[in-house]
């Protein structure tokens, strides 16, 4: 793989005085589970944000199979092909599991307000296309049984599957978890690593921001390590994870 | 097929019941309920709309009665052009979608208490440039508005000889603007509404345009309004400066809550059966408090409407959903 599927370029961004984005660069290659660490307030989200178009960055570039898309709004950027979770679950209230999951099929169908109402004569084979594709993705994910549920009935765990379920639909090429075993049960956080490993398993590039180390270092093919918004590390689980600098960070620097 | 039979069933049970009312009417000699009748139709299509935007796109309004006006006025002014006057109805609409366009777009960027004082602040000016302008005839209005011809015959017109024609024209509109709602609830843009209701930023991210969608919403709940303005003003043969008065718009919202907010079928029963009492003056000189007294009662007690409250369907799952 001669170029980066998501490359980042001198990445800067600010609230209001505060660098929390400080000249961050890495690459992720196709196909594989890269993860972002670093402590509280590291930048690690608002990296997500600006990756997705939830926010718009200071300066810098980001590219997207050597497409810019920093800055392009959010929906924009679905329609790449880049799909997200969100760190407290967000599924739609009022609708069925299955329902949220077919609003994720979204940038993959086709039909605006005219066509809508129209109704079943104009809508129905892509209506029925859309509900096949996401129930094989419950299916998939061992969710049938759920699919007429309303999705916050569910305990949270199932939600978090949900959400997942619901960026699969779109069918991306990179997903981005952001902390996906937060809250989770160990059973529960083994059954996310077993999912995630799946996932890129299935072609799709993983970008994860996780604060659980034994996770991240069970399914990382890489791992980028940021700190107070600057970039520490980047490489290998082993070589980020015997960093002094990474060290430093975790467990308090004497130096300094 | 019975998923297709449950989706329409409340377009079946409508035109049953405007059938069912329209005979009883006719063989009691009681047809002059059906002035009424009509009337609260075209209201009705006003609450339709207001229906999409608020229960299913969760955007709220408190300025809808200025569309109701704006598509009225329209239809009025054109129709009294002479060689317009065969598309005054469709050239009101038109006017009433553009005037939603252009109120929408800077509008809507505003989110709850913002955007429903915005929309407030738009029903005033509707209501303060009818009332002090001459040209539309300031605190009296227009009058003398003609019939308007329809095809086959029929004509939206006030004259009593057409009344029972009337008020299958209107109740059709209605039962037509319901279907459009139905399919367009359940197609691929009503999941998106509901979604940007739920959550707009994880709608965003899903792929869903929440701008254009909230404004295409906003137009198209306009164009409903405008409908029935339109329409009222040909059967009415006149139109007054208080159908923009911000009692009617909170009268349409408190509508839209008491129907059960995401309920089209719901919106439309508590629509017709509160707006032909108010129109039959049932609630005498306590009319708007009536209304008034619903929206507060409805928020307090009820808030997923009265067709809920009896269901006890939505009470419950608001339990589950408060529980968990």
């Amino acid at each position: 793989m001669i170029d980066p599927h998501l490359e980042v370029r001198g990445l800067h961004h600010w609230f209001g005085g505060l660098h929390v984005i400080d000249d961050v660069s890495f690459q992720c290659r196709a196909g594989i589970v890269k993860a972002i660490i670093g402590p509280n307030g590291a930048g690690k989200t608002t990296l997500f944000n600006l990756i997705a178009g939830a926010l718009a960055p200071a300066s810098g570039r980001i590219l997207f199979d050597g497409r810019r898309i920093e800055g392009i709004p959010p929906h924009r950027v679905a329609a790449r092909g880049i799909s997200r979770t969100f760190q407290a679950t967000r599924l739609f209230t009022g609708m069925s599991v299955l329902e949220n999951v077919m609003v994720g099929r979204h940038p993959r169908m086709r039909g605006g307000f005219l066509a809508g109402m129209l109704g079943p004569a104009v809508t129905a084979g892509s209506e029925r296309r859309a509900r096949g594709y996401c129930m094989e993705i419950l299916e998939d994910l061992g969710l049938a049984a759920l699919a007429p549920k309303e999705a916050h009935s569910l305990p949270f765990g199932r939600q978090r599957v949900v959400e997942i379920a619901r960026s699969l639909a779109a069918d991306p090429r990179l997903l981005l978890l952001d902390e996906p075993a937060c809250g989770l049960n160990p059973t529960e956080t083994e059954e996310m690593a077993v999912l995630i490993t799946r996932i890129r398993d299935r072609g799709v590039t993983v970008l994860i921001v996780e604060h659980d180390m034994s996770l991240v270092m069970g399914i990382s093919d890489e791992v980028l390590a940021l700190g107070a918004g600057r970039r520490i590390a980047d490489g290998t689980p082993r070589e980020v994870q015997s960093d002094p600098d990474v060290i430093a960070m975790y467990l308090g620097d004497d130096r300094a | 097929m019975r998923a297709i039979l449950r989706r329409y069933l409340p377009a079946l049970v409508l035109v049953i019941l405007v059938v069912a009312v329209q005979i009883t009417l006719s063989a009691t000699r009681q047809e002059f309920y059906m002035t009424q009748l009509t009337m609260a139709a075209y209201y009705t299509m006003v609450a339709l709309g207001l229906c999409l935007l608020m229960g299913y796109a969760g955007q709220v309004s408190l300025g809808h009665a200025g569309f109701f006006a704006i598509g009225g006025y329209s239809s009025a002014l054109i129709a009294g052009l002479g060689a317009a006057a065969a598309v005054s109805i469709p050239a009101a609409v038109l006017v009433t979608a553009a005037a939603a366009l252009l109120v929408g777009i800077p509008v809507l960027r505003l989110r709850g208490h913002y955007l429903a004082m915005a929309t407030l602040a738009f029903g005033i000016i509707v209501l303060r440039v009818l009332q002090g302008t001459p040209f539309f005839g300031g605190a009296d209005g227009l009058s003398n508005v003609g019939a308007y011809p329809l095809f086959a015959g029929l004509a939206i017109s006030g004259r009593r000889a057409l009344r029972v024609q009337n008020y299958y024209i209107a109740w059709s509109l209605v039962t037509i603007g319901l279907l459009l709602a139905i399919n367009l609830v359940s197609s691929r843009v009503g999941r998106a509404l509901r979604a940007i209701n739920g959550n707009e930023d994880a709608a965003s991210a899903m792929g869903v345009n929440v701008a254009r969608y909230k404004l295409a919403t906003f137009v198209l709940s306009a164009i409903y309004a405008g409908v029935g303005g339109a329409c009222l003003v040909h059967f009415s043969a006149g139109i007054g400066p208080g159908e923009a008065a911000v009692m009617k718009s909170v009268r349409y919202v408190a509508l839209v809550a008491a129907g059960g907010m995401g309920s089209l079928s719901g919106t439309l029963a508590v629509s017709a059966a509160l707006t032909f009492l108010s129109l039959r003056g049932v609630f005498g000189l306590y009319d708007d408090a009536v209304f008034g007294g619903i929206l507060l009662v409805i928020m307090l007690f009820a808030p997923h409407g009265l067709p809920g409250m009896l269901a006890g369907v939505r009470a419950r799952r608001s339990a589950r959903r408060s529980a968990s």
